[in-house]
């Protein structure tokens, strides 16, 4: 916080005559944000201490002492980091270039990397639940009810997540020629939205859920989210404010659509009253239709502004980057921004089609839905179209060549969302495995593979290597995870409209043809390949963290800075 | 800043003027961390499909209901809500079944035995339903399971007649109806009916009575003994069960909880008495008569 003024300091070359951090005769003292929040954290560890002795339930008295523990934790780090930090503060730039703030960068792609893995083998077990159930081994930890949210928030909220602060963290820095807002702040994004993970995956597994589909922590949890994401917010915010830049890079546009909405749909959705700080239960504030509603512009949204706005972010500015190219169309990318997050926020009803919804509403999601399909593509155009004049990156360099497929997969989504949404195609694919299907193409195609390649960028520029390990090892990955989704995808759009149309069949006298069962039992094969697909994928990722490991532990370049390469507009060889 | 601009001679002035060498487009001028922006137009073909949805979204919503008012909504032009299309969708449903429907309502069970007609549409209904309500415990092909009676075979537990059958449908075995049936296998063993070696005994016996080649050195007289004296009660003096009690056939080669000497021996230890619900207030009486010709029809109807 006390970085804030910062800004002013900037402005006469860094010479101040207060440095926070420094008093009047050159001594090193306690800034204002390290006693402060060494204090914070020292008062929850009595609340959460507190709390763990009268927890009504053992799950929410072990994360009650889980708490205790980090807040302790987080006392001495601040305070030994106070202890061991030079008097100054780290200076905003050094000889006239911004001193970047990649600490907590570094931190996030390796927690998405590890959570990505993690998130990824939760999905080939419950895959393989789906085909063979005797895998729930009869245990509640085990049971697919339970593991199916971890894989949801492992692979969308912690890999993706991770991925989005830590890339936008770095995006902000270089883009507006400023460090990071804040010495601890950033820290306390980034540990703290993986404390949050921490809370939310262990009590799905010990069962303490709200049953929201992608916000089923508890209020608890909810409340730290909140507090973390508000940082988040002020840090971007705050970064933006010191830019060097006289515009804001439109890859920051969406970052800051994402952190702002995201908070917004946070808020409304989990708005909620805890039985007692002593327990872990709570009651949601909206009730029956209204209830559904909420959620699922929340759901909707969670896809549209974390999953696509997020990831456009990334998009925008590591495909030009990588590529060495201009973004396509300057105009594209503003109309297409704005229509984006003003249609998205409407979409969310096609969720609920054919249900107790009022048919007005139905009706407003999906036409809000086919109007978003062109600004949707707008996103595909100027990631694709970057390429004019490098096409043949696609064949020398896999991370360029991952990445343009993970355009094209985003494009392709975005056509079968608006197609899903029209209530003619929806009665035939909902609640069937075409759903699962369209999700995994965005989620495996788009999401995870814009991550991909841009860890694949980042993880050179951040650790200062030349190139990365080994780009036949990106190559076998591309393949592998390729392979993967496609038989995960193809293997669900078959499921799923098989199961649609077996459902609906009815016998010439008017029966219904088939018996749940054996829709049930015709999805066997199917389950088996979408899990197969899913194992090609995992070892895609599992071979990607072998290419970095090998890359972080290769001698540094030669160069200083390899991010900060002479940008040129020649074409590539 | 300064190092920046070394490195890009054009980026102190004449932004505007600045032209991709690749594509012979303008840039706008501006650059962040090396990367800049082409000055292309919106694709034609884009912004015309985007102007395309909206037209088809708003003539969708006059079309239909979309837009909330202050105590109601617009309902569109074309009349159509949900419930009345789902009520259209119902009707065109009963008025496909109308033919057999009312016949089948009317009929009683001989009756629908002989219409080939009538019975073909019964079966049909009953093939539905059972599908929906009672596969879950007897299998989608109603092959039964372990305490789960199999139907497709000639033994029927509570008796293979029609009336027999829609009997047990209507108001189940050992269930919370009334009319149901009754009777439990009592836990000969645990109650301490029988001690341990007369269990074994009346196992070996139970198991010859099939034809199963008893285990070494049994006794099968004492089995015969026990059995006389506990057991033919319900199962009768031939061992050929009763309907009336839902005591099976033990001279057959069907088995509900299985044939092993142990499965035996836990029968007689712990008794057995499998419950199945009554169903006549949960389907209607047609359904009900439409699932006794389809069961009756799987197997050995009697």
């Amino acid at each position: 916080m006390t970085q804030l003024s910062s800004a002013t300091r900037q402005e006469n070359g860094g010479s101040g005559a207060t440095e926070p951090g420094v008093d009047q005769s050159g001594r090193k003292k306690l800034t204002f944000g390290e006693g402060g929040l060494a204090f914070v954290f020292a008062v929850m560890t009595l609340v959460c201490i507190t709390v763990a002795s009268r927890a009504q339930d053992p799950g929410y008295a072990f994360h009650a002492y889980l708490s205790a523990l980090a807040s302790v934790a987080a006392v001495f780090v601040i305070l030994n980091r106070y202890v061991e930090r030079p008097a100054a503060l780290p200076p905003l730039e050094i000889a006239g270039k911004p001193n970047y703030n990649m600490g907590p960068v570094k931190f996030a792609t390796v927690a998405a990397m590890f959570w990505g893995i993690a998130g990824f083998t939760v999905g080939v077990i419950i895959a393989f639940q789906l085909a063979f159930p005797w895998l729930n081994f009869d245990l509640p930890w085990t049971a697919f009810g339970r593991l199916r949210p971890l894989h949801t928030s492992a692979v969308i909220f912690a890999f993706g997540g991770n991925v989005l602060i830590g890339t936008s963290f770095y995006v902000v820095q270089r883009t507006s020629r400023a460090r990071l807002a804040g010495e601890l702040a950033p820290w306390f994004v980034v540990l703290g939205y993986n404390f949050f993970i921490v809370i939310a995956g262990t009590g799905y597994l010990l069962g303490i859920t709200q049953s929201k589909e992608y916000a089923e922590p508890e209020w608890y949890a909810d409340l730290w989210l909140t507090v973390v994401w508000v940082t988040y917010l002020l840090v971007f915010l705050a970064t933006l404010w010191r830019r060097k830049e006289p515009h804001i890079y439109v890859a920051n546009w969406f970052y800051l659509a994402f952190i702002v909405t995201i908070a917004m749909l946070h808020l409304g959705n989990n708005a909620s009253l805890p039985v007692s700080v002593f327990s872990p239960k709570s009651y949601i504030v909206w009730s029956g239709v209204q209830d559904a509603m909420v959620q699922w512009w929340y759901g909707h949204n969670a896809v549209g502004f974390f999953l696509t706005a997020g990831f456009l972010a990334i998009m925008y500015y590591f495909i030009p980057k990588r590529a060495d190219r201009p973004v396509y169309s300057y105009r594209l990318s503003i109309i297409h921004f704005w229509a984006l997050i003003f249609l998205y926020i409407w979409a969310g009803p096609h969720h609920l089609h054919y249900t107790a919804l009022p048919d007005w509403a139905q009706t407003l999601g999906m036409t809000f839905s086919i109007m978003l399909w062109m600004p949707s593509w707008g996103g595909m155009i100027n990631g694709l179209m970057t390429l004019s004049g490098a096409w043949d990156k696609l064949r020398t360099d896999p991370v360029i060549r991952m990445m343009v497929v993970s355009v094209a997969f985003y494009g392709m989504s975005t056509f079968e969302g608006p197609m899903m949404s029209v209530k003619a195609v929806n009665s035939l694919s909902h609640y069937t495995d075409w759903t699962i299907g369209h999700v995994h193409s965005g989620a495996l195609g788009w999401v995870a593979y814009i991550s991909f390649g841009a860890i694949y960028c980042l993880v050179p520029w951040l650790w200062n290597k030349r190139e990365l390990y080994s780009l036949r090892l990106v190559n076998w990955h591309f393949w592998i995870s390729t392979l993967g989704i496609v038989f995960y995808i193809s293997a669900m759009w078959v499921a799923g409209i098989l199961q649609g149309l077996m459902w609906r069949a009815y016998t010439s006298l008017g029966f219904l043809e088939y018996s749940f069962i054996e829709t049930v039992e015709a999805m066997h094969p199917f389950y088996i390949i979408r899990a197969v697909g899913g194992v090609l994928f995992l070892l895609g990722a599992l071979l990607m963290a072998f290419n970095l490991y090998m890359t972080i532990r290769q001698p540094d370049a030669v160069e200083a800075d390899t991010g900060a390469r002479a940008p040129s507009l020649v074409p590539a060889e | 800043m300064a190092d920046i601009h070394a490195q890009n001679p054009h980026a102190q002035d004449a932004h505007k003027h600045e032209v991709d060498a690749v594509t012979g487009v303008s840039t706008t001028g501006h650059e962040w961390d090396g990367i800049r922006e082409l000055n292309n137009p919106l694709p034609r073909w884009w912004l015309w499909l985007f102007y395309a949805c909206i037209a088809w979204a708003v003539v969708y919503w006059f079309a239909y209901p979309a837009w909330p008012l202050v105590s109601g909504y617009t309902s569109g032009l074309l009349g159509w809500n949900s419930r009345e299309a789902i009520q259209a969708d119902l009707a065109a449903l009963h008025a496909q079944r109308a033919a057999f429907a009312g016949k089948l309502d009317a009929a009683s069970l001989e009756e629908i035995e002989a219409n080939p007609e009538l019975l073909a549409f019964a079966r049909a209904q009953g093939r539905a339903a059972f599908g929906d309500n009672c596969a879950p415990c007897h299998g989608a092909g109603a092959g039964g399971a372990k305490g789960y009676p199999n139907l497709n075979d000639d033994d029927w537990l509570w008796g293979g007649t029609l009336e027999q059958i829609q009997n047990t449908i209507l108001h189940g075995a050992r269930s919370t109806d009334d009319g149901g049936h009754m009777g439990d296998m009592p836990a000969f063993g645990r109650d301490g009916i029988l001690t341990r070696p007369q269990v074994f005994a009346v196992a070996d016996y139970v198991l010859s009575l099939s034809g199963h080649a008893p285990e070494g050195a049994t006794d099968l007289e004492a089995g015969k003994q026990v059995f006389e004296a506990n057991c033919v009660a319900c199962h009768g003096p031939d061992a050929k069960g009763n309907p009336e009690l839902g005591a099976p056939n033990l001279t057959d080669a069907i088995w509900l909880y299985g044939s092993d000497r142990d499965t035996i021996v836990a029968t007689v230890t712990n008794g057995r008495g499998g419950i199945m619900p009554a169903w006549s207030g949960r389907l209607d009486p047609s359904t009900i008569k439409a699932l006794t010709v389809y069961v009756h029809a799987l197997g050995g109807g009697k």
